[in-house]
């Protein structure tokens, strides 16, 4: 067994792998991996590298798969909770060159800046079922139609609503259009109940989801951010619609704090019985309906999708994807082993014990996971439904500058139309390929 | 050392017993002086001046910012001189830079300020003799102790709309919001955290001051203001300008505070240092290098101001020192 100490990919030990690397012979070296599909080779340890696990359930996957392969043993590097800081360590780790890290667990909208600095192995399409996954996902793992990465886990954003309130109000079904949930929201606000009730929330904090809740209002209106030439598009109607409509709905029906609200904190207004419409990711739906006395709301709400101007909204895609380090020995074991974590067996085990969504599509009509996770079909449709973020290489920068324009937007500071020109203007060389 | 060379001197000299030959010992002393310094600068060549130049050198390079026709990053860098200096006084990110450059400023003023007056406060409070005086010198200590990113989190929950401060205040003041409101939070959340530092320090020099000073002014007839004003502060100043000196580079240099407290990317609390850092972690080292270059002249700038209109003496014993070694030689 070759095995290389690890330290934390300073200049050193990447030199010493390099040299080590040249000496063991089987591989061709660091530069190739992320061009050509098909030469993943090497047999042997490797690490999964992946943000923090709060379940606790990963290490018994990785156990199962140890008892399995003895001489195939993986490792986990937990990485910190904040998606940038394990982005930043991966991306050390990548400019290295150090073979510390094998398989990569990436969030989906870093997939296309990985890939483009030749930091992934190609994965060769042949060699992965990717037929049960949902097709959405597939496509985030996928830069310039060369796959990069598989979908591990996905995620997309529903409409929260208090069942109760919207029966009070006599309305039988969640609404399907903006105007139709404005609508409920008047009919809720003359009930007692409706007292000092917010009508609606999606999270305008400037940060990551900002980005998301900007995407998912100009793509309900049909326009996007990034067109599929990948240049940006907010010089439409459509984008204006989507801009205007966000603007609007947070300066007459989202609660007054709504700006430094972030995701928990959306979670802790929807809990507390405050609020009638919101747009939030599955894992809320657990914890809302704790019986612990956590949340107010338990056993009160139920899950839609989201809403559009005319009909049903499209929602922002979400998730992480594996893939190999470019840099990683024992590549063949690599694959193996994300073949494994992205099988339909490890999916459903995972989905069990930590509630995240998974990709294989089967798993969303199981009667069994529907009867304990009663919002999947909703959730499957909204997948079904969902578009990724912008996809860039330089992904940091435009998400910085689509959240500083539709900020000041949706703050008023500055009108929607020279937001939006401001906002062309900043994307066209940062998507310039 | 300076004193010691120029003690040696002059008996060798004698020993030698001649200017050829005392010239020559001379030089040879000041080659096993600087043999003997040699691995102190060594170091110092090696953990300062290596890093300021090799990022003064990553400043004038460019790299991965084109694609190639796969959708490829072309990689190696390229020399582009001064363009990621002139980049950043050019279009948006003049805005930006000059943005970051006035809050840098502007919280460096007004938290140095602050600190100032109520850390001299605290010192005052913690010099006194009374009961119960280790208990109020340890809790003013506290804020000092908390890691800044842990204080940080502690203010995002103050400043949250249903948070504290709100409920204490009776207001609906969106502090967290990328506002000016989150500048007022940061600069309340950093004196709150480093006063005690120049208390600290201003305590320590409030001791070395005799205590018949003030038994003379008493029995001068002088009030506790004036007291104040002619004894304590003029013997207190090098001890006070010497942690004021500190507490503006630290300033100038604030990271951890605004991004934890309010975020990385808000406009209204975006320092220099923010900046580098948002370049650096988007993969342009050399722009990243060109910012950080700027801050370090800024505050080197300021530092040397600072010192020669206020006259902070920060190294002011090894004047000293090379006085009374002149005098010697006299």
């Amino acid at each position: 067994m070759r095995r290389i100490p690890l330290i934390g990919g300073t200049v050193l030990s990447a030199a010493l792998v390099l040299s080590l690397a040249a000496c063991g012979g089987d591989e061709k070296g660091g530069t190739e991996g992320g061009t050509s599909a098909g030469a993943l080779r090497g047999r042997g340890p490797i690490t999964f590298v992946t943000g923090k696990d709060r379940s606790g359930y990963l290490q018994k996957q990785i156990d199962n798969w140890n008892t399995e392969h003895p001489k195939e043993q993986v490792r986990i590097i937990e990485l910190p909770d904040e998606p940038n800081d394990q982005r930043q360590q991966m991306i050390q780790n990548a400019t290295t060159r150090s073979d510390a890290y094998s398989v990569l667990n990436l969030d989906v909208v870093w997939t296309a800046e990985f890939a483009a600095n030749r930091w992934l192995a190609e994965l060769p399409k042949d060699q992965i079922d990717l037929s049960k996954m949902l097709p959405a996902t597939i496509t985030t793992g996928q830069y310039r139609n060369r796959l990069f990465a598989v979908p591990s886990t996905s995620d997309a954003g529903m409409l929260y609503y208090r069942k109760d309130l919207l029966d009070k109000a006599g309305i039988s079904t969640p609404p399907k259009t903006y105007a139709e949930m404005w609508d409920a929201c008047d009919k809720v606000a003359k009930l007692p109940e409706g007292k000092g009730l917010d009508c609606w929330f999606t999270e305008v904090n400037k940060t990551e989801s900002l980005t998301i809740s900007a995407v998912e209002a100009i793509e309900s209106h049909g326009g996007s951010i990034v067109g599929p030439d990948g240049r940006p598009a907010l010089n439409t109607p459509q984008a204006k619609a989507g801009l205007e409509f966000l603007a609007k709905a947070k300066a007459e029906r989202m609660p007054k704090e709504a700006v430094t609200l972030d995701t928990e904190g959306g979670r802790r207004h929807f809990q507390s019985g405050k609020l009638l419409f919101q747009r939030q990711w599955p894992y809320q739906y657990a914890l809302a309906n704790s019986g612990d006395g956590s949340s107010k709301v338990a056993g009160r709400f139920a899950v839609a999708p989201l809403p559009g101007p005319t009909g049903p909204g499209v929602a922002n895609l979400g998730g992480h994807n594996l893939a190999i380090s470019a840099f990683a020995k024992n590549k063949a074991t690599s694959l193996d082993f994300i073949r494994y974590l992205t099988g339909e067996q490890s999916q459903r085990a995972n989905l069990l014990a930590t509630s995240q969504a998974p990709t294989v599509a089967a798993l969303y009509d199981d009667p069994e996971m529907v009867k304990r996770f009663p919002y999947l079909p909703v959730l499957k449709a909204a997948i079904g439904n969902a578009r990724p973020r912008p996809v860039a290489v330089k992904y940091g920068d435009v998400t910085a500058a689509i959240q500083g324009s539709v900020y000041d937007a949706v703050t008023g500071k500055t009108p929607v139309d020279r937001a939006l020109s401001d906002l062309q203007a900043k994307l066209t060389p940062l998507t310039a390929q | 050392m300076t004193e010691t060379r120029t003690r040696e001197v002059p008996p060798t000299a004698k020993a030698a017993g001649g200017t050829r030959g005392a010239k020559r010992d001379a030089q040879g002393t000041r080659r096993l002086a600087a043999l003997l310094l040699s691995p102190t600068l060594l170091v110092l060549a090696l953990v300062i001046g290596y890093p300021v130049l090799a990022g003064f050198r990553e400043s004038l390079f460019t790299r991965g910012e084109t694609l190639d026709a796969d959708g490829f990053v072309v990689e190696g860098e390229r020399f582009t001189g001064l363009d990621n200096y002139t980049a950043i006084f050019s279009g948006d990110r003049a805005d930006a830079f000059w943005n970051a450059f006035g809050n840098t400023s502007f919280f460096t003023v007004t938290t140095v300020v602050l600190e100032t007056v109520i850390g001299v406060a605290m010192a005052l409070i913690m010099h006194q003799a009374f009961r119960g005086r280790a208990l109020v010198r340890a809790s003013i200590l506290v804020p000092w102790a908390i890691p800044t990113a842990i204080s940080g989190l502690l203010w995002k929950w103050i400043f949250q709309a249903d948070g504290a401060a709100n409920a204490v205040l009776r207001q609906q003041i969106l502090w967290t919001a990328d506002g000016f409101p989150a500048k007022m939070a940061v600069v309340i959340a950093e004196v709150w955290k480093t006063s005690p530092f120049i208390g600290l320090l201003v305590l320590a020099g409030l001791q070395m001051i005799p205590r018949d000073v003030y038994e003379a002014a008493r029995v001068d007839g002088a009030s506790a203001f004036q007291q104040f004003r002619h004894i304590t502060l003029p013997l207190v100043k090098p001890a006070l300008l010497v942690a004021v000196l500190f507490r503006m580079l630290d300033a100038l240099r604030m990271f951890d505070l605004p991004a934890v407290l309010i975020g990385v990317n808000q406009k209204s609390v975006e320092t220099l240092t923010m900046i580098a850092w948002f370049e650096a972690s988007n993969l342009r080292y050399g722009s990243a290098a060109a910012y950080a270059t700027i801050l370090f002249l800024y505050i080197a700038l300021i530092a040397y101001l600072f010192v020669k209109l206020l006259g902070a003496d920060i190294i002011g014993e090894a004047r000293q020192v090379k006085r009374r070694a002149r005098k010697v030689t006299a």
